[in-house]
C-alpha cells in the first residue's frame, strides 16, 4: 500500500502547498516591512549604543597603538629581570614618534594609571629626547636607566608589559574596588579607597526597600481602586496618575521643600511638639530623603500593574472563600493574594529595575549618604570624563538587572507577569 | 422523625440599599428541612438579595433570618456553614479541582485522609472522578459547574444556595444539569435554595417555588399549583403562556362569575374578585381552550385565525377572539386534521373553571 498522499492541485495546476507558501510569504514580507522601522530604530538607539558601551568599557587599544614596537619586542621577555637592550631600543623609538606627534603626555597619563610614578620619569625622558641627549650608537638601555632610577626598577617595565593587550578588565575591577597587581592577580584596593562597593550595596538596598515600601503602600491602593464604584475609583485613579503628569524635577523639588530642616514636615513636627525646635531631624540629603521621594515617584509603577490584575479578579471568589468557611483573612490569603501574584511580580520588577538606575532624585535629595551608583556613573561621564569607566559601571548595572530578571523568571516565571 | 418546617425562616425581612427604595419588602418565608425551594422572578425583583442575606453577604435592614431557629443576622458568612454555588461558578482558578474541593475542609481543619475520602465522594457524586488534578480552566463549562456544586456540598452543609448556577450553560447542557442537580438533591436530602429567572428550570427542579416581584413573594406553592392556579395576574403572566381578557364583573356567585369584556361576555372562576363592578383580568392557559370542543363547555366563542406557526410537536395558532388579537391556542400534532388556514373562522371553547378572574393589570 502506498503511503503517499495524492498532491492537491489548485485550479491553475500549481500544487496547493506551493501556492499557499507563496501567499504566506507575501504576508510575511508585509509584516516584516511594517515592523522594520521599529527594528531599525531599536538597533540604532539600543543595541548599537550598548555594543559601543561595551567596547568602550574594555577598550585599551590607545596604548597598544602607541608602543607597537615595544610590545613586540617584549613578547620574548620573561618579565622577571630588567628587559634586554632590544626592548629599551624599541621603547625609545616608539617614544620618539610620540614626542614628534606630541602624544607623550597621553602615554604618561595612561602609564601613571597603571603605576604611580610614571609621570615624573616620562617627563625626564622627554627632556632628554628633546635635547637629543640620547646617543643611539651606544647602549640605549644604559642611557635610559640613567635618566631616572625608576627606569632601573623592573616593576615599571612590568607595568608597561601589563598594558600590552588591547583589551582590559581594569574598569570592571575598579568598579568593584579591585585591580590587577604586579603578579596579574586580582587584589582589593586599600580599605580607605573602597567606595564603589558601598555604592553598589547601597543602590541595591535602596532599590529593595523602595520596592518593599511601594508594595506595602500600593497594594491597598490598588485594591481600593479595583473595588470602589466607578465614580470614586476614577477620581482615585487620577490622584494616582497625577504625579505621572508632573515633571520629575518639580516633584523632587517639592519633596525638598517638604523635607528640609526648615521645611513643612519639620515645622509640623515642631508644632505638634514631636521634636524640639533646635533639634529638627534631618530628613533630606540622606537615605531617608531618597527613600521618601523615590517611593512616591515610583508608586504608580506598582499600583498600575496591581490594579490591572485585581480588576480581573471576580469579587465572587472572595465570597466563595468566605461562604466555604474561610475567615476573611484566610479567604484573602488563600484566594485573593495568590491571584494577585502576577501583578505583584510585574510591579516589583518594574519598580526595582527603575529604582536601581534612578538618577535625578538621589542626586537632588540624596546628599552624600544617599547617592547611588547612577550618580557615580554621571560623575564619571561629566566630571572626570572617564567614559570607559562609566560604561563599565553602566553595563554592570544592566547585567545586574538581567540577572534579576533571570532569577525572577526562575522563581515566578515571566509568563506570569501581567502589566495590564 | 418529623422534619423541621421552619428550618430557614425569613421573618419580616426588609432590605434597602440606598435608604429610599425597599428591594425586599416584608418578606416572610419558611423553608423546611430537605426542601428544594426556588426563588423565581424577573431581574431586580429582590430574589438574589434574599439569597445574599441568607448567605451573609448582605444584612437585612429590618427583620431577622433564622437558621434552625437561631437568628443569623449577626453571624459572618464563614461561620454560617451554608454552601453556595455562584453564578459564574467562582472556582479558584489557581487551585486544582482537588484543592478547590479541599478548601472548605482544610479551613475546618479536617484530617488529610478524611479530606481525601470526602473529596472522592463528592467528585463521584457529580461523576467527575479522576479530574482531581485538573485546573478549572481545563474543564468545560458543565464540568466547572459540577465542581462548583461538589465544592458547595463537600463539607456537608445544612443548606446549599445556588445563584443562577446554570445561566452560563447552553440549552442542552442546562437541561441535563437540571436533572443532575435534582437527583443529587434527592439522594442526599440537603436543603436547597435556588435562584433563577428561568421558569422552566424552576418548574422542573423545585418542591416549591416562591415567585418574586417588586420585592415581594407573589405566590409560594408547588410547581403544578403555581402553573394551574396562579393567584394573581403577575404569576399567571410570568409562569407559562397565558391568554388574558380585561373586563368588569357583572354578576358573581360562589364559584362562577360573569365578566363583561369590551365586546362580549364570558364566564370565569372568581379568584381575586369579590363583588359586582370589580375590574379584573381573566387568564386562560392556551392548552385549556379547545377548538371545536366535543364536550360541553360553558364558554363558546368564535375567532378568526391571524397566524399559524408550526412547532413540530404542536402548532400555535393566534386568533382574534373577543377583541383580543393575541389569543394563543396550542393544537397538538395529532392525526385529526383541522383546517387551520389564515382568515378561517373557528369555534373555541373552554370551561369557566379554567378561566381565572384575577386582579386587574
Amino acid at each position: 500500500m502506498s503511503s503517499e498522499t495524492k498532491q492537491i492541485l489548485t485550479t491553475d495546476g500549481i500544487p496547493l502547498e506551493i501556492s499557499l507558501k507563496k501567499a504566506e510569504r507575501k504576508n510575511k514580507i508585509k509584516a516584516f516591512l511594517l515592523v522594520a522601522p521599529l527594528l531599525l530604530f531599536l538597533i540604532i538607539t539600543y543595541i548599537f549604543p550598548i555594543g559601543e558601551m561595551f567596547t568602550r568599557s574594555i577598550d585599551d587599544k590607545m596604548i597598544t597603538n602607541m608602543l607597537p614596537k615595544t610590545f613586540k619586542s617584549m613578547e620574548t621577555w620573561d618579565g622577571k629581570e630588567l628587559p634586554p637592550e632590544e626592548v629599551f631600543a624599541s621603547f625609545l623609538s616608539d617614544f620618539k614618534i610620540l614626542v614628534d606627534k606630541k602624544e607623550h603626555g597621553k602615554l604618561a597619563q595612561r602609564l601613571n594609571k597603571e603605576k604611580n610614578g610614571f609621570n615624573t620619569i616620562t617627563k625626564k625622558l622627554f627632556r632628554q629626547v628633546k635635547r637629543n641627549k640620547i646617543d643611539e650608537t651606544q647602549s640605549i638601555k644604559e642611557q635610559i636607566m640613567k635618566v631616572h632610577k625608576r627606569w632601573r626598577n623592573v616593576e615599571y617595565w612590568q607595568a608597561i608589559k601589563r598594558t600590552a593587550p588591547p583589551y582590559t578588565s581594569a574598569k570592571y575591577l575598579k568598579a568593584m574596588d579591585m585591580y590587577l597587581n604586579e603578579d596579574n592577580k586580582i587584589t582589593q584596593v586599600s580599605e580607605d579607597r573602597r567606595i564603589h562597593r558601598i555604592l553598589w550595596l547601597r543602590t541595591v538596598e535602596v532599590a529593595f526597600f523602595v520596592t518593599v515600601f511601594c508594595f506595602l503602600m500600593g497594594y491597598p491602593i490598588a485594591h481600593l481602586l479595583a473595588t470602589l464604584p466607578m465614580k470614586y475609583s476614577n477620581l482615585l485613579m487620577i490622584c494616582v496618575l497625577l504625579p505621572f503628569w508632573t515633571s520629575l524635577l518639580v516633584r523632587t523639588a517639592s519633596w525638598m521643600i517638604l523635607l528640609q530642616q526648615q521645611g513643612v514636615v519639620n515645622d509640623f513636627f515642631v508644632m505638634i511638639g514631636l521634636v524640639a525646635d533646635d533639634n529638627r531631624p534631618e530628613m533630606m540629603y540622606n537615605k531617608v530623603g531618597t527613600y521618601v521621594a523615590m517611593t512616591q515617584i515610583l508608586l504608580p509603577f506598582m499600583v498600575l500593574p496591581l490594579y490591572s490584575v485585581m480588576k480581573t479578579i471576580s469579587p465572587s471568589l472572595m465570597r466563595a472563600g468566605k461562604s466555604l468557611g474561610g475567615t476573611p483573612f484566610v479567604a484573602f490569603w488563600k484566594v485573593y493574594f495568590p491571584l494577585t501574584i502576577p501583578g505583584i511580580g510585574a510591579g516589583c520588577l518594574l519598580v526595582f529595575i527603575l529604582a536601581i538606575g534612578y538618577y535625578i532624585t538621589p542626586a537632588l535629595v540624596g546628599g552624600a549618604s544617599g547617592t547611588l551608583i547612577s550618580n557615580q556613573i554621571a560623575y564619571h561621564m561629566k566630571t572626570t570624563l572617564d567614559w570607559s569607566f562609566a560604561s563599565a559601571m553602566g553595563l554592570m548595572l544592566l547585567g545586574g538587572v538581567l540577572v534579576i530578571y533571570w532569577l525572577y523568571n526562575k522563581l515566578v516565571g515571566v509568563d506570569n507577569i501581567k502589566l495590564g | 422523625m418529623s422534619k423541621n418546617t421552619e428550618f430557614v425562616k425569613f421573618d419580616k425581612v426588609d432590605k434597602s440599599y440606598d435608604g429610599k427604595v425597599l428591594v425586599v419588602k416584608d418578606l416572610n418565608l419558611n423553608i423546611s428541612e430537605g426542601e428544594f425551594i426556588t426563588m423565581l422572578g424577573p431581574s431586580g425583583s429582590g430574589k438574589t438579595t434574599c439569597l445574599m442575606m441568607l448567605a451573609g453577604f448582605e444584612t437585612p435592614t429590618n427583620g431577622e433570618i433564622y437558621l434552625d431557629s437561631n437568628p443569623i443576622s449577626n453571624i459572618p458568612p464563614h461561620k454560617r456553614g451554608i454552601g453556595m454555588v455562584f453564578q459564574n461558578y467562582a472556582l479558584f482558578p489557581h487551585m486544582t479541582v482537588y484543592e478547590n474541593l479541599a478548601f472548605p475542609l482544610r479551613v475546618r481543619k479536617v484530617q488529610k485522609d478524611e479530606i481525601d475520602k470526602k473529596v472522592d465522594k463528592a467528585l463521584s457524586m457529580v461523576s467527575l472522578s479522576g479530574f482531581e488534578s485538573r485546573m478549572p480552566a481545563q474543564l468545560s463549562g458543565g464540568q466547572q459547574q459540577r465542581v462548583a456544586v461538589a465544592r458547595a456540598l463537600v463539607f456537608d452543609p445544612a443548606v446549599v444556595l445556588m445563584d443562577e448556577p446554570l445561566g452560563a450553560l447552553d440549552k442542552n447542557l442546562r437541561e441535563s444539569m437540571q436533572y443532575e442537580i435534582k437527583h443529587i438533591h434527592e439522594n442526599i436530602g440537603v436543603t436547597v435554595v435556588y435562584v433563577t429567572h428561568d421558569q422552566g428550570e424552576a418548574l422542573t427542579m423545585s418542591n416549591r417555588i416562591a415567585v418574586f416581584n417588586d420585592g415581594k413573594v407573589q405566590q409560594l406553592s408547588s410547581p403544578d399549583k403555581l402553573y394551574e392556579e396562579p393567584v394573581n395576574s403577575f404569576v399567571a403572566e410570568f409562569i407559562g403562556e397565558n391568554n388574558t381578557f380585561g373586563g368588569e364583573v357583572t354578576d358573581i356567585s360562589k364559584d362562577i362569575c360573569k365578566v363583561k369584556l369590551q365586546n362580549g361576555e364570558i364566564l370565569a372562576n372568581p379568584i381575586s374578585v369579590k363583588s359586582k363592578g370589580d375590574k379584573t383580568t381573566v387568564s386562560i392557559r392556551p392548552e385549556r381552550a379547545l377548538i371545536n370542543p366535543k364536550d360541553k363547555m360553558d364558554n363558546n366563542q368564535t375567532g378568526k385565525i391571524e397566524e399559524v406557526i408550526y412547532h413540530g410537536d404542536h402548532t400555535r395558532v393566534r386568533l382574534d377572539l373577543l377583541g383580543n388579537k393575541e389569543f394563543i391556542l396550542k393544537v397538538p400534532n395529532s392525526s385529526n386534521e383541522l383546517d387551520l388556514k389564515l382568515g378561517n373562522e373557528i369555534k373555541v371553547g373552554w370551561n369557566s373553571q379554567d378561566a381565572r378572574a384575577l386582579d386587574p393589570k
